[in-house]
């Protein structure tokens, strides 16, 4: 099977099977929407690397996914925004942390791998680096919703690091379980196999100011070589001890596996449960999306026709 | 073969003209590292304690780019990171653009023992350190006079390939008798790596590893190198302890210390054919290094650069310190 696929997610966590209509519904329409767009623009032969780019720019735009408009705050009730995009066929890679006005930090990872010696800027100088290049930038308020200003103050409640996707309730049991995840990324491979992977997000909800998590190291959040690409999403932390997004590339290197056999044995086996998913594709075109969490916002489609928007398992 | 090893380096990528007292010195150095190393692990302290307590001896002596004698920003400051692993469990974790802490692996071992998190940065990270009530001096206590000079010269042979508008190229206004040797695009007599690290199994086979640097001479603020990632600057797991030096690019698009345990966890090769795979496929045009342990008792180094700062040790009494092949 060879042709164009592209695969996204809004965020893998314990996003609970009860999800009001009104949260669900502009989520679902969402992923639709930049799905649409990521398939345009591979039919229009815009390469990979581009896909991933614009799609992951869209959903940061949202506010409803935990990058960009909508991150998740810091517990001093800031946004500190990360990101990385890598190529797969020069395995160029750039990475961004610590943004606070910076529109788009998709972008400013492009940019800081396309027009610097180096391949990671972070805070203050990544900062810097956006004025200097005219990349468009806000007030930090813009980026925080009323949403997550709930968010951590139900998190400080309850005085534990906790992620996305909580639905406030008027009690939280005390084994509500593992905290609740975010991050947006896409991963597109074109129809000559050229693949490419992109990842964002605002991290944790009420995460020590400073913290980095997966998103932006390469390897972990993001990976992209001749075999696939892949973006994950979930507890940072297991992502980057799992080295996921790597390890499903290393697998199909060194193993063998097929990318589905690669993508579910990192979920199953690399990471524990509840705490990570990703979305992936190969240079033929195929196609994955494992979690291991209670659901993952995701949507896929490959040339053949084949297309997918969801956000539980699909059994 | 079983029982504990270490190993240690001070960078790979070595300027050939190197003067003979400066390698002495480092050869020295190297040595007293590793036969502080050496009694620790007598002493049954577990590898990942060995691990800091080695790189915090190479951070604090100022010859190598670590802690004090870290290489400067283009602000004639010094901006840290490093990062930790501990191969049992996969515990690890990371700290960069430290300024005032004296130690930075030990910063990165309590972000891995005291905090949520595997990663922290900047402020952030500072404010951790004072929390935790680690050591701290100003930070001109990193600054050296050499690196004061080292700046300098940096500053006159390359201003231009720090201007991000211009695409990067090899130096035009590297001094004539320099070697034509280049690390990162830029003359190897000033850009040096000589990050440190360090890399040790313990008599109960378990593996650690930990990397430390003050980064590339004259970069921009808050540019992170492949030091403080973990799985391309460094790794460990049940099965090895890997530091890596050299390019950072490099380092990190290979996923390099990541790489050397995959390929023995996933195509069984050993130590020493994990090494050499990843040093002869994984590097494309990019020059580095690592030094690297197995949980039996094995100890490697690899390098496709001009040679690597190393030393390592083995319980049957093996015991060598080299600069070049």
């Amino acid at each position: 099977m060879v042709g164009w696929a592209i695969a996204l997610h809004g965020g893998a966590g314990d996003i609970p099977i009860d999800l009001p209509d009104e949260r669900r519904i502009p989520r679902e329409t969402a992923l639709r929407n930049c799905l649409d767009l990521g398939v345009s623009a591979l039919k229009s032969g815009k390469p990979p690397l581009d896909v991933a780019e614009l799609v992951v720019r869209e959903l940061e735009n949202h506010p409803d996914f935990n990058a960009g408009k909508g991150s998740v705050l810091t517990t001093q009730g800031t946004v500190e925004m990360e990101a990385s995009i890598m190529d797969g066929k020069t395995k160029r890679c750039g990475a961004v942390s610590g943004l606070t006005t910076v529109v788009n930090p998709v972008s400013l990872a492009r940019l800081v791998m396309e027009k610097t010696p180096h391949i990671y800027l972070a805070f203050d100088a990544a900062e810097a680096f956006a004025r200097a290049h005219g990349v468009e930038t806000v007030e930090s308020s813009h980026f925080i919703t009323p949403e997550n200003i709930a968010r951590l103050k139900q998190a400080k409640e309850f005085n534990r690091v906790q992620l996305d996707y909580t639905v406030p309730t008027p009690k939280v049991p005390d084994n509500c379980g593992d905290s609740q995840i975010g991050t947006v990324g896409c991963v597109a491979v074109d129809s000559a196999g050229n693949l490419a992977s992109a990842t964002s997000t605002g991290g944790y909800v009420n995460k020590m100011v400073g913290r980095i998590g997966d998103t932006p190291v390469i390897g972990a959040g993001t990976y992209a070589n001749h075999l696939c690409a892949v973006s994950a999403t979930g507890k940072g932390e297991e992502i980057i001890r799992g080295t996921v997004a790597r390890d499903v590339a290393a697998l199909m290197e060194y193993k063998g596996l097929s990318l589905t056999e690669a993508a579910a044995y990192v979920v199953n086996q690399s990471v524990p449960r509840g705490s990570c998913g990703l979305v992936a594709v190969s240079a033929n075109g195929e196609v994955t999306m494992p979690f291991n969490t209670t659901g993952m916002f995701r949507a896929c489609a490959s040339e053949d026709g084949y297309s997918e928007i969801a956000i539980w398992p699909n059994n | 073969m079983g029982g504990w090893a270490i190993a240690v380096h001070g960078g790979a990528g070595i300027d050939p003209n190197l003067p003979a007292e400066r390698q002495e010195e480092a050869k020295q150095l190297l040595t007293r590292c590793l036969n502080l190393g050496i009694v620790a692990l007598r002493s049954n302290i577990s590898a990942i304690d060995v691990v800091e307590l080695v790189i915090r001896e190479l951070e604090t002596d100022p010859l190598f780019n670590s802690g004090r004698g870290s290489a400067l920003t283009e602000k004639g400051t010094v901006e840290m990171e490093a990062s930790i692993m501990d191969g049992t469990k996969r515990r690890c974790g990371a700290v960069s653009g430290i300024t005032t802490v004296k130690n930075p692996i030990s910063l990165a071992r309590l972000v891995m023992d005291k905090s949520p998190h595997s990663y922290l940065a900047f402020s952030g990270a500072e404010d951790f350190a004072r929390k935790q009530g680690v050591e701290i001096v100003d930070n001109e206590y990193f600054v050296t006079d050499d690196n004061v000079g080292m700046l300098k010269l940096a500053k006159e042979a390359n201003s231009i390939l720090f201007d991000y508008r211009i695409p990067p190229m090899g130096c035009a206004g590297a001094a004539a008798n320099d070697s034509p040797i280049q690390m990162n695009g830029l003359p190897i007599s000033i850009y040096a790596p000589e990050t440190v690290g360090c890399v040790v199994v313990d008599g109960e086979g378990r593996c650690a590893a930990g990397t430390s640097t003050g980064g590339l001479m004259n970069k921009m603020m808050g540019r992170i190198g492949d030091s403080p990632l973990i799985g391309a600057g460094t790794y460990a797991s049940d099965f090895c302890g890997v530091s890596c030096t050299g390019e950072g690019e490099a380092i990190i698009r290979a996923t390099l210390a990541r790489d050397v345990s995959a390929v023995m966890e996933y195509k069984g090769l050993n130590l020493q054919e994990a090494v050499d795979y990843v040093i002869k496929h994984r590097l494309d045009e990019g020059f580095a290094g690592l030094i690297a342990v197995s949980n039996k008792g094995e100890v490697v180094c690899g390098f496709n650069s001009n040679g690597m700062f190393r030393g390592c040790a083995t319980e049957d009494g093996f015991m060598e310190v080299a600069i070049w092949e």
